[in-house]
């Protein structure tokens, strides 16, 4: 290995800072100048994670899986702040970087003039999760986090309106709030261990003295639930569907993947903290987690046929695909995880996928989409006020038959029906669940029926959506879809049937993850070994 | 000093949660202000209580650790405070902008029974 390519893994953190600082100086009319950088930026990020996706493929030099540490500042763990690249980390960052590209496909068409400082917000939620899903340090999560949030504010209200706003203040509060219970159980944590660093800690929770285990646990629940807000968990999600209908469709696709970060977290903590070795520990807050998951798939699929727009519907989705994964992460099952790790990247980039043809569909209906009175007038001119002459890209010919054709591959994947990668996916944890390795029946059992019950409401629901948005009068007008909406649909749809297609290769990938995962002795051993 | 530290955090997180509980978004903003108020002491108390031993150490040569206090929650906390003045800051900006727009604190945006 060559030094240029170990730096490779700051990359994704690093060059959408440097890109989004750089574009502060520019003047919010150049438009263009800004969109080239964002679009070169991903282009990177996009290689950059797919690099590293096979580089964690391949594993170490004997084939084994190892994970890539990276030092920051050459300060070797516990002391320092760690980035790791293993599995679970890099399939995040290609994920991340696959619906980002997406989404700003889609903005570019008009949706990046909206509002001022679009570019910059967008790269800097991409740094943000890009840095949580690779930081191997507790509190420099909680910083990435952070900055995740902070941009996700901003990016909410983008486009402005009455609606926004309104979802806004309570996306800002219930995120205010979680990033306090994430402060309670760091430092609860820390006040019981005495680190920080994930694998030092997963390193001494064995020896915890018994009088401090019960605290520790506490800590580590509080902890749990900062990232339960942020996945949507039932009862704790409520203010998914309602933040995300009312987001900007790019927006909204991009913030698919922040429920898959609050899901990353738990699956991460969980399979590092409390895996078989933890001692007196192993296997805590599993039932927890496998009733939220069940609860929230039951609430999602009961809001997916309950809601009367799409983009609900898809917000609803999101909440479906996170309590799938949270329930089969609460099974400690390394196959099922496997398979529904699987089905996460397939089922958040369909999601991706509805959240933009939503808004196509909803275009010209009424109001909600266009910004009505601009909040921040001051930098830029409303693209959406007077003509069409802002607009990129020519208007496509045969847009309901593309436009239809992509809800069914995206529906397609969100139900989980075959062909698709969806199925797939939850075949494969249905599966693990029956084969039972270990894995109480009854819970399998209810895990399976609830699963496969989603599926048919999302059906329903979808079914609904499809005949009100597509069977049309031949004397209606035909939707416009532009160019770059064009791209960005048919990209996120395309990589759908790439991971159907390429579904053996996927799944292998995912159940060595969970294989990965469950035997975190080699995690933490790379990670306290390296540099020393 | 511990039962002082403890009331304060005590009664900064009732004064919090009741307030982030109250329909006006002034209350609520003042709410959060106070919970992260709460939330810093408690990080910081984590760090242990001690008097008199600074977190920075002095001399050369071996130090004996026990004469210290922790400088990692110190640390903590002061990224807590920046980031949370600044998210109070940016919320407090949503929050004129939708006392603006709406024409009502209410955190619906509308006043109940409207």
């Amino acid at each position: 290995m060559t030094d240029w390519q170990d730096h490779l893994i700051v990359v994704p953190v690093v060059l959408p800072l440097i890109a989004a600082a750089s574009m502060l100086l520019l003047k919010e009319q150049r438009y263009g100048l800004k969109a080239m950088i964002s679009l070169c930026c991903l282009i990177a990020l996009v290689g950059v994670a797919f690099v590293l996706l096979h580089e964690a493929s391949v594993g170490g030099p004997a084939g084994d899986d190892t994970a890539r540490i990276y030092n920051l500042g050459s300060w070797s763990a516990p002391f320092g702040i760690t980035l790791v690249a293993d599995r679970l980390s890099t399939l995040m960052l290609a994920l991340t970087a696959t619906l980002a590209a997406g989404g700003l496909l889609f903005a570019f068409a008009r949706w990046d003039r909206a509002g001022p400082r679009f570019h910059a917000l967008y790269l800097l939620l991409i740094m943000g999760v890009n840095g949580a899903v690779l930081t191997g340090d507790l509190f420099n999560l909680f910083v990435f986090f952070e900055v995740m949030l902070a941009a996700s504010y901003g990016l909410l209200l983008h486009g402005s309106g009455e609606r926004r706003v309104r979802a806004g203040l309570g996306y800002v509060a219930i995120n205010l709030t979680a990033s306090l219970f994430f402060l309670i159980g760091v430092s609860l944590i820390y006040g019981v261990t005495g680190a920080l660093n994930m694998a030092d800690i997963a390193d001494r929770i064995a020896t915890i003295p018994s009088q401090d285990r019960a605290l520790f646990q506490i800590g580590c629940a509080i902890l749990g639930v900062a990232f339960l807000v942020k996945a949507a968990a039932w009862p704790l999600g409520f203010w998914l569907p309602g933040a995300y209908a009312a987001a900007s469709a790019p927006v909204a696709a991009v913030f698919a993947i922040l429920s898959k970060v609050g899901v990353y977290v738990i699956i991460r903590l969980s399979t590092l903290l409390f895996g078989a070795e933890a001692g007196v520990s192993t296997g805590f807050g599993d039932l927890w987690l496998l009733s939220a998951g069940v609860a929230t798939v039951v609430f999602g699929a009961a809001g997916m046929v309950a809601s009367r727009r799409l983009e609900q519907a898809a917000g609803y989705a999101v909440m479906v695909s996170s309590g799938t994964v949270l329930a089969i992460a609460g099974t400690a099952s390394p196959d099922a995880l496997g398979g529904a790790l699987f089905y996460m990247a397939a089922s958040t980039l369909a999601a991706g996928a509805l959240f933009l043809i939503a808004e196509i569909l909803a275009r010209g209906e009424d109001q909600a989409v266009s910004p009505e009175d601009a909040v921040f007038d001051d930098e830029y001119d409303d693209p959406f006020a007077a003509d069409d002459v802002h607009e990129v890209g020519r208007i496509l010919p045969a847009s309901t038959a593309f436009l239809g054709g992509a809800f069914i591959l995206a529906g397609l994947v969100t139900v989980s029906l075959p062909p698709l990668a969806g199925f797939a996916g939850k075949l494969s944890i249905f599966v693990a669940l029956l084969s039972g390795d270990g894995v109480l029946s009854g819970a399998s059992w209810t895990l399976v029926g609830v699963l496969t019950l989603s599926s048919f409401a999302a059906l329903i629901a979808l079914t609904r959506f499809g005949v009100a948005g597509f069977w049309r009068r031949e004397d209606a007008a035909p939707h416009k879809v532009r160019s770059p909406e064009f791209l960005a649909i048919g990209g996120l749809v395309l990589c759908c049937l790439w991971l159907s297609i390429g579904a053996a290769a996927g799944l292998t990938y995912g159940e060595k993850t969970g294989e990965w995962l469950a035997s975190p002795r080699t995690y933490i051993s790379e990670v306290l070994g390296a540099g020393s | 000093m511990e039962l002082v530290l403890a009331l304060g955090i005590g009664v900064l997180t009732a004064a919090g949660v009741w307030l982030l509980l109250r329909p006006r978004t002034f209350q609520v903003i003042i709410g959060l202000s106070l919970l992260g108020y709460a939330i810093n002491l408690f990080i910081f108390a984590m760090g242990r209580l001690r008097s008199g031993s600074p977190p920075v150490l002095r001399g050369e040569g071996p130090v004996d650790p026990a004469a210290y206090a922790d400088p990692v929650p110190q640390a903590l906390v002061l990224t807590a405070i920046v980031i949370s003045f600044a998210l109070t800051a940016l919320f407090l900006v949503v929050l004129l902008t939708s006392r603006g727009i709406t024409g009502s604190d209410h955190i619906d945006g509308r006043e109940p029974g409207e």
